[in-house]
């Protein structure tokens, strides 16, 4: 859609003055901030070869980190949706007092260093902490595990969520769920099948954003992690970890796998949307 | 740099100003030298910084300001490689200086150009444990019990836990040969519950945070710990056999070299060998190579048998075989049981 909206308006008359400089702008732009760097970056694991690359990515311990990453932020990305939702539909559907507040906390964690977030969550967690000491004795552990690095994803993938499905929620018109119910449909029927198809776009999208972001979060894992290898290791440590052993070659070769999967990721999702979209007419 | 009061720092400001003042009509400018070091070694070099300026004042004039940049010897290392302009580095390990010195940025044979394999102080691992040792930890034997957890940073990101990680390994060599030594490094990395990426991040895991059993540590980095937490929270463990860790300093040659550093530069390591730069070195509990000043503060240092790191031939084999990918910390690094 934004594809055909922008082919449309391929040098029609538009509000901003001079469709030239802005779009030389953007061009310079994204190259100078975004492709640049990228294609440096796969500029040199092609230089290191393929033998190095292969030997980088399959190896055991990045295998394994790989698994870690896509497992943790895909959980945490579903997480965040479900819970992501509910707050959403708290915030657009109900009035309390302290709504606004509550409105603002959302936002905290993309203000807030993640390193932060990452050492708060750690101290709560941990076995000594106040709720790591309660689960301790149930002997679940949170802090220095593989459920560490979710609930630190989940806490900075959580606003992506909330942000995308609250405008549309506020759209929603209410007429619909009215005939919805004239028409004799349960509260769950209309929500289910009139309301949630509705917020299934926005809500892809704020998985879409909240998985984008867990994958390549690094400053808030590293401090819940534990970061043992084979185990609680995320690809992001990894890279730095070759950095820090001068091995420029293998840091980039996990880099541009990361950057692949990310891609294909994003795309399949972005199918599945203009797909819904056709299927339930927007 | 620490925070002082607002009033202070602005008569401080004040007063740098109008010391900078006078200095503009002389041609004489002042001297910044950069010094790229490792994590633990913030508190010596403040001291020893301060020692210097004062010492090249009185004999050359003229003023001079030294920068500081810490972080994980690897990490610094390569920021050096990549262009930070270090007139001196001062890491943890020879492997990450030699790293500088293959990228071409210092000569090869640099760790013969001062005494001692420029190394003007040592160190050793050593245990902190909680106050009163209340899992009883007396040696290297204790580490590998069941419910012990250890704190120790990722060998592969920091200089210190490799450091630790062959003391571990001397140790149970010593006992007996390599594939005890294998088993005992692998039941070991078993009790390790969390592996920060460097010695400052893994001390405060275990004194902050309250984590772990035993923090296996530079010698200066725990009687730091404990001159700074209250009296009594830890306690210093001596094990039976420990490693002599030397973190050597060198010039970077093309860096003063086009600067025009290079006097104050080796200047200022040469100070590091003088009695009042040993004496620094030992405050901050760094083990003194001169005899008379290692004498002087004999009592504030244990008595340990030290291996070498010339056991494993040196640092670029002991990486090699190490902690290189696919190396034995690769090799016995498996999800636990």
């Amino acid at each position: 859609m934004a594809v055909a909206a922008s082919l449309s308006g391929w040098r029609k008359p538009s509000v901003l003055p001079g469709f030239g400089p802005s779009f030389g702008l953007t061009i310079t732009y994204l190259s100078l901030i975004v492709l640049l760097p990228l294609a440096a970056m796969v500029l040199t694991t092609i230089g290191g070869g393929w033998q190095s690359f292969l030997h980088a990515v399959l190896q055991p311990r990045a295998l394994a980190a790989f698994r870690v990453t896509l497992s943790c932020a895909g959980g945490s990305a579903a997480i965040a949706a479900a819970a992501g939702l509910l707050i959403a539909w708290v915030l657009v559907r109900h009035r309390f007092p302290g709504r606004r507040l509550m409105d603002a906390f959302v936002d905290l964690p993309f203000a807030l260093p993640t390193a932060v977030a990452g050492i708060a969550l750690t101290s709560l967690y941990a076995p000594n902490g106040w709720i790591g000491s309660l689960l301790a004795p149930l002997g679940i552990r949170v802090a220095f595990t593989p459920l560490g690095i979710v609930v630190a994803l989940t806490f900075i993938g959580l606003p992506f969520v909330v942000r995308a499905v609250q405008p549309v929620l506020q759209e929603l018109e209410h007429e619909q769920e009215e005939a919805s119910h004239m028409l004799g449909a349960s509260g769950w029927q209309t929500f289910r099948r009139v309301i949630f198809p509705a917020l299934t776009p926005a809500l892809l999208t704020g998985f879409t954003m909240a998985l984008a972001r867990g994958l390549g979060e690094y400053g808030s894992v590293i401090f819940i992690a534990g970061n043992k290898p084979m185990i609680s290791e995320i690809v992001p440590l990894l890279i730095v970890i070759d950095l820090d052993q001068f091995n420029y070659a293998g840091a980039t070769a996990l880099g541009t796998t990361m950057l692949l999967i990310s891609f294909l990721l994003l795309l399949a999702i972005n199918r599945l949307q203009d797909w819904m979209r056709v299927r339930h007419g927007d | 740099m620490e925070r002082l009061p607002n009033p202070a720092r602005r008569a401080m400001l004040a007063a740098g100003t109008m010391a900078l003042l006078p200095l503009r009509g002389r041609a004489a400018a002042r001297v910044d030298i950069l010094n790229v070091s490792y994590d633990p070694t913030r508190e010596l070099y403040k001291k020893f910084n301060a020692a210097f300026a004062r010492h090249w004042t009185d004999q050359e004039g003229g003023d001079i300001g030294i920068r500081m940049s810490h972080g994980g010897s690897g990490a610094q290392a390569r920021s050096v490689i990549d262009g930070l302009n270090a007139d001196v580095v001062t890491l943890a390990l020879a492997y990450d200086i030699d790293a500088i010195a293959a990228a071409g940025r210092l000569a090869r044979d640099w760790q013969a150009r001062m005494p001692d394999g420029s190394t003007p102080y040592t160190s050793t691992i050593v245990f902190l444990v909680r106050k009163g040792n209340p899992k009883q930890i007396k040696d290297w034997s204790d580490l590998t019990r069941r419910g012990v957890q250890v704190i120790t940073p990722n060998p592969k990101t920091s200089g210190g836990a490799r450091w630790n990680f062959l003391a571990a390994y001397a140790w149970a060599l010593n006992e007996g040969g390599d594939a005890k030594a294998l088993a005992y490094a692998r039941d070991l990395l078993k009790n390790v519950p969390v592996l920060d990426t460097g010695a400052r991040g893994a001390t405060i895991t275990f004194t902050e945070r309250g984590i772990g059993d035993v923090l296996l540590a530079w010698e200066n980095e725990a009687f730091l710990s404990i001159a700074e937490a209250k009296p009594g929270t830890f306690e210093v463990v001596v094990p039976s056999l420990s490693i002599l860790a030397e973190p050597p300093v060198a010039v970077v040659d093309q860096v003063v070299d086009r600067r025009g550093t290079r006097k104050l530069a080796e200047a200022y390591l040469q100070y590091l060998y003088t009695p009042d730069g040993q004496e620094i070195c030992a405050q901050n509990f760094y083990r003194p190579r001169l005899q008379s000043v290692a004498q002087k503060y004999q009592h504030q240092f244990p008595m340990v048998k030290l291996s070498t790191i010339e056991q494993f031939g040196g640092w670029t084999q002991a990486q090699q075989r190490f902690f290189a990918d696919g190396g034995i910390f690769d090799q016995i690094y498996r999800p636990g049981g």
